[in-house]
């Protein structure tokens, strides 16, 4: 019975990756992008631990699991203030060229 | 405990045909669950009907904003459920190595408790200091009058 929850979990969790898949490929912009890789992520965290929960090794995909999950909140948080950054470059120097023309 | 009802269950495999042996370790297996894994099971299919409305959203909303809005929910929330149901599913005995998985699990629902929101919150800074900004009315109706 366990085994055939972690398959219907599994199951449902890759169906609904889809349509992340569909914003990643089309998304408008680059935000859209790394919101659908963060939940794509975090989603991957969840199915670690079924395929723990398949294979009668929790006690050991639980591990990879806290990995997985400490390494996508850095990723994403790490992008973001990138693109941050850049933006804020970007702006600065909007500003200096209208102050000199 | 399960290993030898397993052991037993693909020895009955092995003797007779295939469908009435499925039904039989069907209702063995129900009889056997106890009231929290049927609590887990509630948990998780919780879990699932929430990123279910997360993937629905991220497809059909119109701005990054609302996108956000739907993802950040819904995605914090249904990855709490599934992880904490997945936790009481597997308590199989209640030894202390399966009281340390159960607790490392509860570990990373308190971790994505914290880091969710954070992340969110600070992709939703750096997209709006990039001038980008939300949909409004005149949009909205631009967009009308460009499908008629």
């Amino acid at each position: 019975m366990i085994d055939w929850f972690a398959m219907l979990v599994g199951g449902s969790l890759f169906l609904f990756m889809v349509p992340l898949l569909y914003r990643i490929w089309v998304g408008p912009t680059a935000y859209d992008r790394i919101l659908a890789v963060n939940v794509i992520g975090t989603k991957t965290a969840v199915l670690l631990v079924v395929i723990g929960a398949l294979f009668d090794r929790v006690h050991m995909f639980v591990d990879f699991a806290i990995a997985y999950a400490l390494l996508n909140f850095l990723a994403s948080v790490v992008v973001s203030r990138y693109l941050n950054r850049t933006a804020a470059e970007r702006n600065v120097e909007e500003k200096t060229k209208g102050a000199r023309a | 405990m399960l290993k030898k009802k397993r052991k037993e269950q693909e020895r009955k495999m092995k003797d007779s045909s295939f469908i009435p042996v499925l039904a039989e370790t069907m209702t063995s297996s129900l009889n056997d669950l106890n009231i929290i894994q049927i609590f887990g099971f509630l948990l998780g299919v919780l879990g699932l009907i929430f990123f279910l409305g997360a993937a629905v959203g991220m497809l059909r909303f119109p701005d990054f904003y609302t996108r956000m809005h739907a993802a950040g929910k819904g995605d914090s929330m249904s990855t709490m459920l599934m992880l904490s149901g997945l936790g009481l599913v597997t308590m199989e005995d209640y030894s202390l190595g399966s009281w340390l998985v159960f607790v490392k699990i509860m570990g990373i629902v308190l971790f994505i408790y914290l880091t969710s929101p954070t992340s969110t919150h600070v992709l939703m800074k750096a997209a709006f200091e990039d001038n980008h900004m939300p949909l409004d009315e005149k949009d909205l109706k631009k967009a009308k009058g460009k499908k008629k």
